[in-house]
């Protein structure tokens, strides 16, 4: 099977069908070996490989001193996190639940991201924080956010949220390779999502959206999660005749502008579609993007579609009316190419 | 007087300092004194831009505790860092300039008073939020460790960060894993405008020590006495053994910043009064030198003299130096 990797050259490899969980292992267990200056901090990291079973095998390989257990100390080991990196070493900081970024929130705002702006570009904090995104698992509100635009607003942070496994492992063995902070988002409903992964030692830069579907009448922007939810739309809407692009944004900081505004120049409509919060969230900040740069080629408004602005319910009846759908996402789509 | 909480009463047999080296402890006390009541000057006469926070009346504890520490030995520092930095080995005209906002500055001009930093000297940064930077100082630690190199990190920090729980965070895992971090607590008794037995329950010293970590009440105002106590917690550190704490009681002279002046809502003149005319870390390691014969008033006099021109040399470049090119504003950002 030929694949295409992001540079644009194909090269006949061995493809294999491998989890979203097994991706993220493969990127680190490869960059650990490659650098000895790598090391996993987080809870239940090591034997337990976490409870969301991703880093299963690491610390047999690496060894509890780089596949550390820390306490049930957020703060301190995204503050130690930053600390390591600034004085060598590269620490992949493991935060269980995106809902417990609130806890971190100095260590990365206050001291990671700012850091090497205010040191006038002298010390650098290359440091990754791995967290997760995505409700739907009937957690509730404390553990069900998705809060990567609090991140993405920050000016010296990354912010990358991956798709799929392949993306996974590529994004994420770049973040590491990243002389800056990057925070990572995995949506725990993926990580059993088995995609194409070849075989053969690849990365994928940071800054570049990937359109995951080509079409002509409407761009659907989607991230993490919601690209799954996007192609499923893009499915129903083939069969109504309406041809829809997908473009998957990949980092939400760099964001690949043009890609984003070149589609919608070519399709004119869009609809930017995120699991975060809809309000004050990453769809705004998207949607303002093709606004501006696409603005005299819009036959539509650009449409938003997030997270309900309610806390994450228990209830699943509750839950599930909470997150965009295929379902959803197409009848928006339907309303915008109406009048075709 | 130096106490412990040690339960033995062996009192360590001091290491001992060549005479000479008092001397220049002594020196490097004055740079800081002379630098920060330059810095108020600054202040008073609107030539520098925003605040600072002064660290006059602490000397002793910058300067105690950066002579023990080699270069390559990290530090993390406060918004009170001048002496932080000096003690460590910055050079006054690149702080002077850092703190007016010039190109020339550490940081050129981008991090300001709050936020000076020196990397070649291992000063890892001030930090403008109260304990900010101890997992800083706890993870530059770590990788010391993990990169077996010896290094041992110095953590700055006031009465003030003993409410932060980021503090309590890091001193656990640091004690858990035997990091090479040394924790200094620079008690000046008021977190900013309030006195720390308004805002601190329970003991001090016995915070770090409910992690199993060394803790050590000091007089703060003596610097001999800091130096012989971070001595021993470095060389512990060095060796594998793990944190300590050092609770260094002093006083800061001024005001919790250069533009609080009118502070007798919250201190008294009087307390002021006596803590300078009687607990001087700088008079006090003078006095001990005059006693012990090892120099003389107009040695004295010569030291303070000659850095006294050092110090208008280095404000003046500071002064007429130029502020970075305005395209600047977007770089750095990202590495």
């Amino acid at each position: 099977m030929r694949v295409k990797s992001d540079n644009s050259s194909v090269s006949e490899t061995k493809i294999r069908q491998i989890t979203f969980a097994q991706a993220i292992n493969e990127a680190l267990a490869e960059e650990m070996r490659r650098d000895p200056t790598v090391f996993i901090i987080g809870e239940d990291v090591a034997e337990a490989g976490t409870p969301f079973k991703v880093l299963s095998g690491l610390v047999k390989e690496f060894g509890t001193k780089r596949v550390i257990d820390s306490p049930i100390s957020e703060a301190g080991i995204a503050g130690i996190g930053v600390g390591a990196a600034m004085t060598g070493m590269r620490p992949v900081v493991d935060i269980m639940f995106g809902d417990f970024l609130t806890l971190t929130m100095d260590q990365l705002v206050n001291q990671a991201a700012k850091i090497r702006y205010m040191s006038g570009g002298k010390l650098k904090v290359p440091l990754v924080l791995r967290t997760t995104l995505g409700a739907a698992r009937r957690s509730a509100a404390q553990h069900s956010q998705s809060l990567h635009a609090w991140v993405s607003h920050i000016p010296g942070l990354k912010v990358v949220v991956p798709a799929t496994p392949y993306d996974a492992k590529g994004l994420l063995k770049s973040a590491i390779r990243d002389d800056n902070p990057v925070v990572f988002f995995e949506d725990k409903m993926m990580y059993q999502l088995k995609g194409s992964v070849p075989e053969e030692e690849y990365t994928i830069p940071l800054g570049v959206a990937d359109i995951k579907r080509t079409g002509t009448d409407i761009t659907l922007v989607a991230t993490s999660s919601m690209v799954q939810v996007a192609l499923e739309a893009a499915g129903s809407l083939h069969e109504a005749d309406i041809s829809a692009e997908v473009i998957d944004v990949r980092t939400t900081v760099p964001l690949d502008k043009d890609t984003l505004i070149g589609s919608v120049r070519k399709t004119s409509r869009a609809i930017v579609i995120d699991e975060g919060y809809e309000s004050y969230g990453v769809t705004a900040e998207i949607a303002s993007v093709i606004a501006e740069g696409a603005f005299y080629y819009l036959d539509a408004p650009v449409r938003r579609m997030g997270a309900m602005d309610v806390p994450v319910p228990f209830s699943p009846v509750l839950e599930d009316q909470t997150v965009p759908t295929s379902e959803k996402v197409a009848e928006v789509a339907l309303g915008l190419c109406n009048d075709r | 007087m130096v106490q412990t909480n040690k339960k033995k009463s062996r009192v360590p047999k001091p290491v001992s300092v060549r005479d000479e080296r008092w001397l220049h402890f002594y020196r490097q006390m004055v740079k800081i004194r002379l630098f920060e009541e330059e810095v108020n000057q600054l202040y008073l006469g609107a030539k520098m831009p925003g605040l600072a926070h002064l660290y006059i009346g602490e000397e002793a504890i910058a300067v105690g505790v950066c002579e023990a520490l080699r270069q390559t030995d990290y530090i993390t520092s406060t918004h009170r860092g001048h002496g932080h930095c000096i003690a460590k080995g910055a050079t006054l005209d690149k702080m002077f300039a850092e703190l007016l906002g010039k190109a020339a500055g550490y940081c050129h001009g981008k991090g300001g008073s709050m936020h000076i930093a020196d990397q070649e000297s291992g000063n890892l940064g001030a930090n403008a939020i109260v304990g900010g930077s101890t997992g800083i100082a706890t993870g530059a630690a770590l990788s010391a460790q993990m990169r077996g190199t010896e290094q041992v990190a110095v953590c700055f920090f006031g009465d003030g960060a003993l409410g932060q729980g980021l503090l309590y965070e890091s001193m656990n895992m640091a004690a858990l894993w035997r990091l090479p971090v040394i924790y200094v607590c620079e008690n000046n008794q008021y977190n900013e405008y309030t006195h720390y037995s308004e805002t601190t329950a329970g003991s001090l010293t016995v915070r770090a020590e409910a992690f199993g970590i060394p803790t050590e009440a000091i007089d703060g105002q003596d610097v001999r006495i800091v130096h012989q106590a971070a001595l021993k917690s470095v060389d512990k550190a060095r060796r594998g053994e793990g944190p300590s704490f050092m609770l260094c009681n002093t006083y800061r002279f001024y005001g919790h910043h250069v533009g609080d002046i009118d502070r007798t809502y919250y201190r008294s003149k009087q307390e002021e009064e006596e803590w300078k005319s009687q607990r001087d870390p700088v008079q006090i390691l003078a006095h001990w030198l005059l006693k012990n014969k090892l120099t003389d008033n107009s040695s004295l006099a010569r030291i303070e003299s000659t850095i006294a021109a050092d110090i208008k040399r280095a404000v003046s470049a500071a002064l007429e130096a130029p502020y970075p090119q305005i395209d600047e504003v977007r770089q750095h950002v990202y590495a």
